[in-house]
């Protein structure tokens, strides 16, 4: 992370962030690398929402094991995020019930929401970043 | 209008390089300004100056050191991305500079506009 010690831009602005996983956690670098920009963001102590949808809701998934594929498993990272303050998380409930989820499969404390809620939150965002 | 916009993808393989550089150059038209375009995930591979296209097709790289030079554009590719990458200094086209994920976050943060092409 020799990125974190570079701190805010001085401007004193907040910005209302989201980032929207959206990929499964492995095949894709996307998911991993998109973790190292959520983790700058919060450095600049900015407003950090992250949302799992689609196939990203694996990404919390318990009992990742990712020996037989020979890449990092960095499903610890998520359960760290409360302390870079960031604490809203959120998972859509029609991309856990499409793939037969429940919030008790999830490694980490998370608010459900509706598709119509989740198109709020989204509305009241200054930046949405897409991984 | 301040637009930043963000590469994930790698040139010629995805159109998303090509949509962001035909993007950038519309809105510049039209009187927006660019003052920097971040590149991420394979997004890194836009910047080598190593790459060396056919003739009878477009220079994705060599387009935008030009845009970059012509309209003061700040080329930022990510420095954790690239040295995964093998994208080092010394293969930077002109116009490129190797900095850190802070340059993203503060389009996000001074920008009117951030706008991702990628997947």
């Amino acid at each position: 992370m020799s990125d974190m010690d570079m701190e805010d831009d001085g401007s004193g602005i907040v910005k209302k962030f989201m980032f929207l996983n959206r990929k499964a956690p492995h095949g894709t670098v996307y998911a991993l690398e998109g973790l190292e920009v959520v983790l700058i963001t919060a450095a600049f102590d900015q407003d950090v929402s992250l949302v799992f949808t689609d196939d990203g809701v694996y990404q919390l998934m318990k009992g990742i094991d990712t020996k037989g594929v020979e890449v990092k498993d960095f499903s610890k990272t998520y359960r760290a995020l409360e302390g870079y303050d960031i604490e809203k998380l959120y998972v859509d409930r029609s991309s856990m019930d499409a793939r037969g989820l429940t919030e008790d499969d999830l490694i980490v404390d998370v608010t459900v929401l509706s598709d119509d809620e989740m198109k709020n939150l989204m509305a009241e965002q200054d930046v949405v970043i897409s991984f | 209008m301040q637009f930043g916009i963000l590469i994930n993808e790698g040139p010629y393989n995805h159109q998303a390089s090509d949509s962001a550089y035909l993007f950038a150059r519309t809105a510049i038209e039209k009187g927006h300004k660019i003052p920097r375009v971040f590149f991420y995930h394979d997004g890194v591979n836009n910047s080598t100056r190593m790459a060396e296209p056919p003739q009878d097709d477009r220079n994705v790289t060599a387009r935008w050191s030009k845009l970059a030079e012509d309209h003061g554009i700040d080329l930022v590719v990510c420095v954790a991305a690239a040295l995964r990458r093998g994208i080092k200094d010394e293969l930077l086209a002109p116009g490129f500079r190797i900095s850190g994920l802070g340059q993203l976050v503060e389009m996000g943060i001074q920008y009117d506009r951030l706008v991702t092409f990628g997947d």
